[in-house]
């Protein structure tokens, strides 16, 4: 069988499972099914370390019943299995208390259409356990050749997922579609003063292997950034200019949809309440959620309410614009969906982002840098240091020091701190370097000011 | 099928009983090629939520996984592959993929399989999955009823309890048969408190391996959690910017122990110290902390999230001293890692599930208590933070630099604890910071049941714990210059 085939099988034990939930005395059910097979390799010191190699299946329920609702899943598809399944959950959802807002979407809002954003590399099911140890083995090669300063390493990894999942609820919704994904990551260890271990690296991931970079340029890139960070240092605490590259920028965009979506606002978990309409970021600052952009990671046909994706801009040259809603979350603020309800199977939706991007600006990243008399150029974060509720932001980091517009010498072991909602209007310059290398992704960009917290 | 839906079904009298003739099977399928070595690792999950949020019982949920996961050694080379089918053809399938790690051939001498005797470091006489649903619904309002009566500031309350019932089976080339059943429980309250235009929130939570009725006791109740939070988020609306720069922090008892874990524990894991790649490789016999410092990895704690009868690769749950008034005397190991080092297995083997291959992991991590008492060490700051509570820590572990989020810490000042101080991260290195524990408190405490420690993508279940901890001189990263 295919995996094109799975799709429509998937799609069909989904709507069995809708039925015997009905039957069971559900009003409503939606049932979200998934099969994904993984193939890692791993290899270390120019030795295989590890090949792992399966298929899962799970299945997720959730009923409705007098407004009450259960939600449950399972890993046990044969057919008695999910007929007791199907009647626990109805039973279960009693406990639960009536609340108007648990009904499925209206039926006009669903997705009629389900278009082909060809997210699925048929070629890459091919792939071998060797094949996959080969690529590896190449990346990890090419890493401990390009510098001799490279000591040790964590090792090479290649992975590739194939995934397909269908979703049907009663109230006329039937899905599905494949995913893929394939990735590589090299990992080299330096030494450096004081007995310090100084560790790195560099990846590639897309849908297609046949966007893949190159295993070796993953692996030369890999120590580039891993002896970059050789003698790595501590600077004085300040205000200074922060610089952050796409790599470590790309969770502040993250964070951007976390005070910026319907759930943070209904659980009041969220700083920019109130604010819709109102700068939250400086002009220069943009923000798309893409969910229909061929092959890129994020991009996905339908939500997981049935309801069809689409572009919604968060944040429009500053202003916010869009607070991010699946069903449940527009419905609690009285609003509508916008069609961003993620699902992971056997969880409640939620809203999620498909591809969010921070569009790039007209500035080049050397014009960035150049204007930059001195500063930190972040290139990693570290901790979980932000407060949705408040916008107290601080993060450790680690990346370069930035003297008369050039990189210096490399940095760690600091803190950035701002108030999120000062950092984002600080933005005073974004460059024209994006690319789309994960679902959430931004150009290189400055935030004017921002406390560094070092030695001292 | 077994008519007890918490005993999983590859149990005795379980609709695909394993039993030792299976076992045998598999693994010589397993070890066809010529693998060293190969692991089974059968497991039942079954869990349940129940989520209360806006004075009405959101949600409630239940879970199922099963599945068994194959493990095949080969020198330092690992073939793994699962499946959740427990029909014999996908289990030998899968038994077969992960032998392929291993080219050639052979056959594997047929073993004896014996049950190993395990401790039981967390009996519950009614595991909670077993108790009325009702009882865990009073349990959220109560929590829900106790945040909204403490102060009329406080505008919104969720309560959440999530259990589970953890059933494994390993069974090893080596003739080893351990099967231990894991109860876990977790219970969380988060308020919001709002005034004049500010709005802060507050969590506080519980568990372990316990059953319903370590929330109902004399001790820290649902309704305890409830006020703690709203406390929590009443204290923090009057926070004030934190200082930033380098200064002296005291870390509370109990949970600052999530510093130990990410500033040493990590890099105390074998799986590093084998490749070369942490900072304490290869630097046993050697100082590596102030002679005050003493840590200690305990999977036998009673009743505690970290504790284990017995690892993922099936060895019993031990105590083991990893640094003693400041050497460093041992590693935590997985199978792996010990073999390397020639040395006995540690009990610290652990997997997210059945689709996770074992790694060595913390269970509950402890920095043993000093000779001083918490009041004479807040007296010896002239300024300085005081650390209470902490949203979690991420370490790097080849470097040692790691950081440290509070979610409640207050500014010390000529030895007393004066003002709030908004979230704030701690950033240091590891090594470094343990040798500047110059003040060690007499009151030590196990943190409660609320912690998970993610390496590589899988999560586990730990504890940690200090008593009061002076540390001479770390970065605060707060804005206030």
């Amino acid at each position: 069988m295919t995996k094109r085939d799975v799709v429509g099988e998937l799609r069909d034990l989904a709507q069995q499972v809708v039925q015997l939930a009905r039957k069971a005395g559900a009003d409503d059910a939606e049932v979200q099914v998934s099969d994904g097979s993984e193939l890692t390799a791993k290899v270390r010191l120019g030795e295989p370390e590890l090949v792992q190699e399966a298929g899962s299946r799970g299945l997720g329920l959730r009923v409705f019943r007098d407004l009450r609702q259960a939600i449950t899943f399972t890993s046990d598809l044969r057919p008695h299995a999910l007929e007791r399944f199907a009647t626990d959950a109805v039973a279960l959802a009693r406990l639960s208390e009536p609340d108007e807002l648990h009904r499925l979407p209206d039926p006009e809002h669903l997705a009629r259409e389900i278009p082909d954003l060809d997210l699925y590399d048929e070629s890459s099911e091919g792939l071998d356990a060797a094949e996959a140890l080969s690529r590896a083995l190449r990346g990890e090669k090419a890493a401990l050749a390009h510098d001799s300063r490279v000591t040790n390493s964590e090792g090479a990894t290649y992975s590739r997922v194939l995934g397909a999942m269908a979703f049907a609820t009663s109230g006329g919704f039937a899905g599905g579609y494949l995913g893929s994904y394939s990735s590589l990551t090299v990992e080299p260890v330096c030494d450096d003063e004081g007995g310090k271990k100084r560790n790195g690296y560099w990846w590639t991931a897309a849908r297609f292997a046949s966007a893949l970079e190159e295993p070796e340029e993953v692996g030369r890139e890999a120590t580039r950034r891993t002896v970059a960070q050789l003698g790595s240092r501590k600077v004085d605490t300040s205000e200074v200019p922060v610089v952050f590259d796409p790599e470590a920028g790309r969770a502040i965009v993250g964070m951007v949809f976390s005070v910026a979506n319907g759930s943070a606002f209904y659980r009041k978990s969220s700083y920019l309440i109130g604010r819709e309409g109102q700068p939250a970021a400086s002009e220069l600052v943009t923000i798309h959620d893409s969910p229909h952009i061929p092959r890129a990671p994020g991009s996905r046909p339908f939500d997981g309410d049935g309801l069809p994706t689409r572009v919604n801009v968060v944040l429009d040259r500053g202003v916010l614009r869009t607070v991010l809603c699946d069903v449940y979350s527009a419905r609690k603020l009285g609003r509508e969906s916008t069609g961003s309800a993620g699902r992971g199977t056997g969880s409640s939706p939620g809203p999620t982002t498909s591809n969010l991007i921070m569009q790039p600006g007209v500035t080049t990243r050397e014009q960035l840098l150049a204007s930059t008399e001195r500063g930190l150029y972040v290139t990693s974060m570290m901790g979980f240091g932000f407060n949705p509720v408040t916008g107290d932001f601080s993060r450790g980091a680690s990346g370069f020091w930035i003297e008369n517009g050039e990189l210096t010498f490399p940095v760690s072991e600091v803190t950035i701190s701002a108030n999120f909602d000062d950092l984002l209007k600080r933005i005073d310059l974004v460059a024209d370097d994006l690319v789309l290398r994960s679902s959430t992704a931004c150009p290189t960009f400055r935030v004017s000011h921002m406390t560094l917290a070092g030695r001292g | 099928m077994s008519s007890d839906p918490l005993s999983a079904p590859f149990a005795q009298g379980g609709e695909y009983q394993v039993d030792a003739d299976i076992a045998r099977r598999l693994l010589a399928l397993a070890l066809e090629r010529g693998g060293d070595y190969a692991d089974l690792y059968f497991e039942y999950r079954i869990s349940g939520d129940f989520v209360l949020e806006d004075e009405q019982v959101k949600a409630v949920g239940r879970g199922i996984t099963m599945g068994l996961g194959v493990r095949v050694l080969k020198g330092d080379a690992t073939g793994y592959a699962y499946s959740e089918d427990l029909s014999f053809e996908r289990m030998a399938h899968a038994a077969r993929i992960a032998g392929q790690i291993a080219a050639g051939g052979g056959t594997a001498e047929p073993v004896e399989i014996k049950p190993v005797v395990l401790p039981d470091f967390y009996p519950v006489a009614d595991p909670s999955m077993t108790m009325p649903p009702e009882e865990k619904l009073a349990l959220l309002r109560s929590a829900d009823r106790a945040a909204r009566a403490y102060d009329s500031r406080i505008t919104k309350v969720e309560a959440s309890l999530v259990e589970q019932i953890r059933e494994i089976l390993v069974v090893t080339s080596d003739g080893t048969w351990s099967r231990d059943r894991q109860p876990l429980i977790r219970f969380g309250v988060r308020a919001v408190a709002e005034t004049e235009g500010k709005r802060q929130s507050g969590s506080s939570g519980g568990g372990g391996r316990r059953g319903l009725d370590y929330f109902t006791g004399d001790g820290k109740d649902a309704a305890w959690h409830g006020r703690e939070a709203a406390r929590i988020a009443l204290a923090m609306l009057d926070a004030r910017d934190a200082p930033a720069g380098e200064m002296e922090v005291v870390l509370g008892p109990a949970d600052s122990g999530i510093l130990l874990h990410e500033a040493v524990g990590h890099g105390l894991e074998a799986d590093f110290a084998r490749k070369g790649t942490s900072n304490y490789s290869g630097q046993l016999g050697q100082k590596v902390a102030s002679d005050l410092c003493t840590v200690v990895d305990d999977g036998t704690i009673q009743s505690s999230r970290g504790s284990i009868n017995a690892d993922d690769e099936g060895n019993p749950g031990q105590s083991n001293v990893l640094i003693e008034n400041g050497t460093l005397v041992g590693y935590m190991h997985d199978r792996l890692s010990a073999r390397h080092f020639h040395v006995n297995a540690s009990g610290n083997g652990r997997r997210q599930s059945f689709r996770h291959m074992p790694m060595p992991r913390m269970t509950n991590t402890s920095l043993r208590p000093g000779p001083h008492s918490p009041e004479e060490i807040l007296a010896s700051i002239k300024r300085g933070v005081y650390a209470v509570r902490f949203s979690g820590g991420q370490v790097n572990i080849s470097n040692g630099d790691f950081v440290f989020s509070l979610t409640e810490s207050y500014l010390i000042e000529d030895g007393k604890i004066t003002a709030p101080l908004k979230g704030v991260n701690l950033i240091g290195n590891g090594p470094e910071v343990l040798t500047r524990v110059t003040m060690l408190g007499s009151d030590y405490e196990l943190s409660d049941g609320i912690w998970t420690c993610g390496k590589e993508g899988q999560s586990v279940p730990v504890g940690v714990g200090t008593p009061t901890v002076k540390i001479d001189r770390i970065t605060v990263g707060g804005t206030r210059t």
